[in-house]
């Protein structure tokens, strides 16, 4: 049953690497999706990693910018100073940048085994804050005017590639004796000490591998821009992801990747509105919500879902 | 399950749409017999940055129907398509890439360094002749397509420290815009070129986006012995400035850039905190030229407001674009125009300019003094 | 000299982070929600003054009473609209289902400022009659003191409302538990709907004081102080009314103390810093509240 299940999904992602593929080499997907392919697989790499603490964890943060940006830093600032072949340097950039933003996730999960709900939002916030404060400040990577010259060589299939592998290892680890722990946690931490979780442990480690990816996906977004500046990786960035999550449904994966979809591609369809398409863009945001989260509608849905559980 | 359905057909449906606009979009592109020329825009036009993207866009409006109503360029009408980045490197090339579906002969754009360096990333692959109106980073014209129309950062740092000296001052406090390049880039090459000359920066100090408190900086300036303040930033936080600075009892000689413009209907007219303010730009919405008078009028009778630095950035890169294309007798083809761009002289609203091969404006500034509620041209 | 002047500086910037601050923290103790649309409620109220004083051609004392009142009335019935079409059909939704919604209404009203007002700021007159104290070298602006005399105020009436009358009664009942107060014959709705009505009275004060100090208003400007404020708020323990007046205070006095002290470029950097250790040392902020979890 479950290998059934692993082969279908590996046809779905084969064929819809074969769909784009087909769409951009035949020149058949305007200029504005072909561009657009990148950015929303970084952001369905965003709200998955994010998905990992805030939906699976059940922790609040509101810094997941910073990680992205600490990655971003260190995979470009890499690229630049090394003259290897694309090939062998990507990879390494990858790993470096998902490192880096790895360490971080590690410091920021200290404050996070302490605080809860809110006053954690507030510390990881804070440490959004600290980290384009200090990198605002430093010349070597280039201040407030950002890092320029990055070589452009992250394309759809590089981001194809490492959004499966994102996708691969965190909902293989969500379902492991991990991810149930990590849910136990969730549902009620002291039940899951009483039974014997590390809690300590799997809270560490959903921050570390949450950091990771959000890591990889900012050096792919400064591999495909080709300039990275501290004030893309504001609040507000982090509140983007967020949302993501939340409409997605929290703990649901394919949630977050239709609604990274949909939120990525929706300012760029409605740029024929012009100004008012903040406007739009706002009340879409709010009637989403209120159409995904109405208790009325919701109890609707859970009937349908017991029924489908049921049935199994 | 419902909800699924609905979101995958949601999501569905916006791909679709996308790439059903596709196959016209690359088709119109390579069109150039057809009797317009499609500009295209960027710049911010929602968020923080709103205004300079709004005032760009507005002043190329202007240009375009002046010149539409003049009937046009080589026979065709202009039209200006532009597009909002939000200030943000993603979206601005996200919105180039819509652009170019449209089929854009010619780009402006963008507004803001740092999106006009992503743009110009993009645009380079496809030899397209942008002009960046305001975009004064150094790298925006680092790709052999990209021209500018207003002054480095650096060049304006180091033409103000060298003013500043004239008048006989020496002891500089700064404050700047850490989190903005414009402002962190004139406030380097002015602090480096003003040691040079021998004068001494007694207080640098810095502050970020959005902060509207410098009591604090202008606090420790007034201990530092300054005899003058630099204030190299945009003309919503000088106002502030000016007005904390009266209020903590500071009087010092204030001097600035182009940013600046626009401070005096910022503060409503009443310039007593700021009088004698001297700051460098090409462009004084004051000033008697008559090509400068028509155009206040006409954007104050559209827009009902004056229009500042970078609405005329916008106007002038139009025109830019009109003087191109008439220099290649009608060749849309980009490297064309991008040659035309060197061989033109533009007489535009801010100051007479060549640009030369690296796409940098050859142009003088002027010195504008803010004296009894309004700007006076110094020489 | 210069420490006791930064120190005021330091007081006067943290008595508007207060103020706007306990709006903050009332919406969040009693609806246990994040209000992230606050500073934009402060925003528009700063556009309903900048509006109502133009119009008057009233005598002195009504030309100040005028502009004050309509902008009171408006932050307040904005506020309860808000509640009533964006959060109330998620009263038992996830609090973060509330917070996105909260912060699209957020995005919805800076996008409408946008598109009524224009992208540049405006200029707002002060409201406040112009006097000042000085002391040799020392300056207190007449908003400064304004400003932290009605913080103060505004926090000791606050409390006493929320202890000792009936309506404040209430709001800590629903506070405590919804549903057990809802059986207690408490209405929660209405409840909940007059904490709005309060906080953003609050939010109008708030935004007439600071219009007054600061000057201007733009579609943006609600954004930076707002999150200003909800740092304060937490810092003294959200929640807490007396937490809100220390935890901005504290704010604004660090704030000032790094920048003048230590580094202007760094002070974002050493303010939420201190925050973090703070909350390290305190989970729950200077004043807040432990709740303990039974099981």
């Amino acid at each position: 049953m479950k290998n059934k299940k692993n082969i279908i999904y590996a046809a779905i992602a084969i064929i819809i690497y074969l769909l784009i593929f087909a769409l951009v080499e035949t020149g058949t997907a305007s200029r504005q999706l072909q561009n657009l392919i990148v950015p929303v697989l970084v952001n369905i790499m965003l709200a998955v990693s994010l998905n990992l603490i805030v939906g699976f964890l059940g922790e609040l943060t509101l810094g997941h910018a910073g990680f992205m940006s600490v990655g971003a830093y260190a995979g470009c600032l890499f690229t630049i100073s090394c003259d290897l072949p694309a090939v062998i340097e990507l990879p390494i950039a990858f790993i470096i940048g998902g490192l880096t933003a790895a360490v971080f996730g590690f410091i920021i999960g200290i404050p996070a085994l302490r605080l809860k709900g809110d006053y954690l939002a507030i510390v990881t916030l804070g440490f959004g804050e600290i980290i384009r404060s200090i990198l605002n400040s430093m010349d070597i990577v280039g201040g407030s005017g950002g890092l320029k010259g990055i070589e452009k060589s992250g394309n759809y299939t590089v981001a194809y590639v490492l959004t499966i592998i994102t996708l691969i290892v965190i909902s293989n680890v969500i379902r492991s004796c991990h991810g149930r722990s990590i849910k136990a946690i969730r549902d009620n931490v002291i039940a899951a000490e009483s039974v014997g979780v590390n809690v300590v442990y799997y809270k560490m480690f959903a921050f570390v591998l949450s950091a990771f990816f959000a890591g990889v996906a900012g050096v792919l977004y400064g591999q495909n821009l080709g300039i990275i500046k501290p004030a893309t990786f504001d609040f507000n960035k982090s509140i983007e992801i967020l949302v993501m999550v939340v409409l997605g449904g929290m703990g649901n994966i394919k949630g977050s990747i239709i609604a990274a979809i949909i939120l990525t591609l929706l300012p760029e369809l409605l740029r024929d509105l012009a100004d008012y398409r903040m406007l739009f863009y706002a009340l879409a945001l709010i009637v989403m919500m209120l159409f995904s989260s109405n208790p009325t509608l919701v109890e609707f849905r859970q009937r349908l879902f017991a029924k489908k559980e049921g049935g199994k | 399950m419902l909800k699924k359905l609905m979101a995958l057909t949601l999501a569905g449906a916006m791909i679709f749409s996308m790439t059903g606009c596709g196959g016209s979009g690359s088709d119109a592109s390579a069109d150039n017999g057809s009797d317009v020329i499609k500009i295209g825009g960027i710049g911010p036009l929602t968020g923080d940055a709103a205004s300079y993207g709004v005032s760009t866009k507005n002043g190329a409006e202007i240009a375009v129907e002046e010149i539409n109503e003049a009937g046009g360029v080589e026979g065709k009408q202009l039209e200006l398509l532009f597009e909002d980045d939000e200030c943000d490197e993603q979206k601005s090339v996200n919105a180039y890439s819509t652009l170019m579906d449209q089929g854009i002969n010619v780009l402006v754009g963008s507004v803001t360094s740092a999106c006009s360096i992503a743009v110009s990333g993009e645009s380079s692959n496809d030899g397209i002749l942008q002009i960046t109106p305001s975009g004064s980073a150094q790298e925006c014209t680092a790709t052999p397509n990209a021209f500018r129309i207003c002054f480095t950062d650096p060049l304006q740092g180091q033409v103000m420290a060298e003013y500043i000296q004239e008048q006989g001052l020496s002891k500089a406090a700064v404050i700047y815009n850490n989190g903005d390049e414009y402002s962190k880039g004139i406030h380097d090459a002015f602090v480096a070129k003003f040691a040079e000359l021998g004068g001494e920066i007694v207080a640098d100090e810095s502050f970020t986006s959005g902060d509207v408190d410098f009591k604090t900086q202008l606090t420790k300036i007034k201990s530092s012995g300054a005899d003058c303040l630099f204030l190299p930033f945009y003309y919503t936080e000088v106002a502030n400035v000016s007005e904390q600075a009266a209020s903590l009892g500071l009087a010092l000689p204030m001097f600035g850039c182009d940013g600046w413009d626009g401070v005096i209907k910022q503060l409503n007219g009443d310039t007593t905190n700021i009088e004698g303010g001297t700051f460098l730009t090409p462009f004084v919405p004051t000033d008697s030229d008559e090509k400068i008078q028509a155009f206040v009028k006409k954007y104050n009778e559209k827009y009902g407001a004056d229009p500042d630095q970078f609405a005329a950035d916008g106007y002038d890169a139009i025109y830019a674009i009109k003087l191109a294309v008439e220099q290649t007798g009608g060749d849309l083809s980009n490297e064309a125009l991008i040659d035309a761009m060197t061989k033109i002289t533009l007489n535009g609203l801010t100051g007479d300019m060549t640009f030369d091969e690296n796409g940098e404006p050859n142009k003088s500034a002027k010195v504008a003094v803010i004296e009894n509620g309004a700007y006076t041209a110094k020489n | 000299m210069d420490f006791i002047q930064q120190f005021i500086n330091g007081l006067s910037l943290g008595s508007i982070y207060a103020l706007i601050a306990l709006g903050y923290t009332m919406v969040y103790g009693i609806a246990k929600m994040l209000n992230f649309a606050h500073g934009d409620v402060i925003m528009v109220g700063a556009y309903v003054l900048s509006l109502a004083a133009v119009k008057a051609g009233l005598s002195p004392v009504m030309s100040i009473i005028f502009p004050v009142v309509i902008c009171m009335l408006s932050c307040t019935v904005l506020g309860v609209t808000i509640e009533k079409i964006a959060y109330r059909p998620l009263r038992n939704a996830s609090p973060l289902a509330v917070l996105i919604t909260a912060i699209g209404v957020s995005y919805f009203l800076q996008s409408v400022a946008l598109l009524i007002f224009g992208s540049n700021q405006r200029k707002v007159e002060s409201v406040i009659p112009e006097f000042s104290l000085s002391l040799g070298e020392i300056h207190l602006s007449g908003e400064a003191i304004t400003t932290l005399g009605v913080t103060v105020l505004i926090m000791i009436c606050l409390a006493l409302f929320i202890n000792f009358t009936r309506v404040g009664k209430a709001m800590r009942a629903v506070s405590e538990d919804k549903g057990a107060a809802q059986l207690m014959g408490v209405n929660v709705n209405t409840t909940i709907s007059l904490t709005f009505a309060i906080g953003s009275f609050l939010a109008a004060i708030a935004s007439i004081l600071f219009v007054s100090s600061y000057g201007f208003v733009g579609p943006y400007s609600g954004a930076m102080p707002g999150i200003k404020a909800f740092v304060a708020a937490v810092l003294g323990g959200i929640g807490s009314i007396p937490g809100a007046m220390l935890g901005g205070i504290i704010l604004g006095i660090i704030e000032s103390m790094s920048k003048a002290y230590i580094s202007t470029e760094l002070a974002d950097a050493i303010v939420f810093s201190v925050l973090i250790i703070v909350l390290l040392v305190k989970p729950t902020g200077i004043l807040g509240r432990k709740r303990i979890t039974k099981v």
